[in-house]
């Protein structure tokens, strides 16, 4: 068992977005997660990657408590990376610097080794005559898959991707789920916030709808989008079919 | 061309050209000393900014003592005027009987400069570490970046940059602010002037102090503009008319 989410609680003031989630991923597996906006997708991730400190239940990795309050996360964020909606690039940096700022100061790789590994992977993307540029000379698509291989130059086990394709225009959106297609068999864990429900059933070894903050329904893409149980499940589904989303 | 009533006794006690042009490379000289007050306090007042912005935007639960003490700091600094601190800083402290050098006015004006100044720069820093966005703080520790490494590559360095130009202007009021250090003491150019217009009845040395000031000020005004045009420029592609 890679990780395991155990009665997941996380509220916002008010309002509660984890309602006792429970989750296990295996190691490897690729996990989608759909559901309306507000059911908990980012959350979940943010509470993966300890950005978010969770108000009850543990989390898991590798049998190991991560969630326990006032513990150095550093360590384990090195090993769960995590892509964000709107890139979060670093305006000050060239890509090359995105990508090498992590090696070097955080797993204090050689400023050689670091520029190696940035540049193996931004070659292996497609991506290798922008290293010297800005993210803002760059599109959206190319700016998310430069913030894909910052997350991937760590080497990480599990890589979190919340819904890194919703800030993009349609055409650019292609050449990250590329991307993602790539990752997919390399043995990573892969945990996938969308609203890309095509994608969603093409990429995923298993896929998880999301309502009220708890896993309504899980199942294989097959059974979750042609067979579905759940009402809720099956309600999601026709809404967004009705809007042409699938 | 009409003139004003008396205008001849204007132009003789403020504008008289053989007095400026007698006064004139006096008042250079003193100005030195100026320059000098600017460029020693300057370096020690962006290193204490930077540290008490640091400190108040700090997010250790264990910081918080000195993060309240940071907050009274600025705040005491900021709600007093200028020259009550040079008075008190610059005569109070020598008073107490310290012996030379310790006990140039020079020295203890220019900390009360650095002291003030310090406070007040502490919050332009402020203001650009909170501007920059938290999702960037996120990506920086997300990737397992400590919260010390995420300020100082990460959010410093786009927040210095987003300063610069309210920075300009708080050091323009500094060059000029560097003058209060002559009511206690040191020949700088404005004692330099009020020398000049004693000796000679005529108000003609300040308009010379005040031109010497302007052909400091005036560039480094328009190197804010200049810098603030091209930080737009790089920031946003197209000027909305």
């Amino acid at each position: 068992m890679k990780l395991r989410l155990y009665n997941v609680h996380k509220s916002f003031a008010e309002r509660k977005v984890l309602a006792g989630l429970n989750l296990e991923v295996n190691a490897g597996e690729v996990v989608s997660f759909i559901g309306s906006s507000g059911s908990g997708k980012t959350t979940l991730l943010r509470c993966v990657n300890l950005l978010e400190p969770i108000d009850d239940g543990a989390i898991f990795f590798e049998d190991d408590e991560i969630s326990q309050l006032g513990r150095d996360p550093n360590p384990i964020r090195r090993r769960i990376g995590i892509v964000f909606q709107s890139f979060n690039l670093f305006p000050h940096m060239s890509v090359r610097r995105n990508i090498t700022l992590a090696l070097t100061q955080v797993v204090k790789k050689s400023v050689d080794d670091a520029n190696e590994i940035a540049i193996s992977l931004l070659k292996r993307f497609g991506l290798d005559e922008k290293i010297d540029s800005y993210p803002d000379q760059l599109s959206g698509g190319q700016q998310q898959r430069v913030a894909i291989v910052r997350a991937l130059a760590m080497n990480p086990e599990v890589l979190l991707l919340d819904e890194i394709t919703s800030a993009l225009d349609p055409e650019l959106v292609g050449e990250v789920l590329d991307v993602v297609r790539e990752l997919k068999g390399s043995g990573i864990t892969m945990l996938i916030a969308t609203h890309e429900m095509n994608f969603a059933r093409e990429i995923s070894d298993r896929v998880c709808f999301l309502d009220a903050g708890r896993v309504a329904e899980q199942g294989s893409p097959d059974q979750i989008f042609n067979n579905p149980i759940d009402e809720r499940t099956r309600q999601f589904l026709r809404r967004v079919q009705a809007v042409g989303k699938t | 061309m009409p003139r004003l009533p008396r205008w001849d006794r204007v132009r003789e006690s403020f504008f008289n050209r053989e007095r400026l042009i007698d006064s004139f490379p006096r008042l250079l000289d003193a100005f030195v000393l100026d320059i000098k007050i600017f460029a020693w306090s300057t370096p020690a007042i962006i290193a204490l900014a930077l540290v008490l912005a640091i400190a108040r935007s700090s997010r250790n639960p264990a910081l918080f003592p000195i993060r309240i003490f940071v907050i009274g700091y600025i705040d005491i600094m900021r709600g007093v005027p200028v020259i009550l601190w040079i008075y008190l800083i610059g005569f109070g402290v020598p008073g107490v009987g310290l012996e030379r050098p310790f006990n140039s006015p020079l020295l203890w004006g220019s900390v009360a400069l650095v002291l003030t100044y310090g406070a007040y720069i502490a919050e332009v820093f402020r203001a650009g570490i909170d501007s920059v966005h938290e999702s960037q703080r996120a990506a920086s520790r997300s990737l397992g970046l400590s919260n010390s490494q995420t300020m100082r590559f990460v959010i410093l360095p786009q927040a210095i940059r987003r300063v610069v130009p309210p920075l300009m202007n708080d050091l323009v009021s500094l060059q000029k602010d560097v003058a209060l250090v002559s009511l206690i003491g040191p020949i700088e150019i404005l004692r330099q002037a009020n020398i000049d217009k004693a000796k000679f009845a005529n108000f003609t040395p300040y308009i010379g102090a005040a031109i010497i000031f302007l052909l400091i000020t005036i560039p480094l005004t328009r190197t804010t503009d200049y810098l603030l045009a091209r930080e737009r420029k790089r920031t946003s592609a197209t000027r909305v008319r």
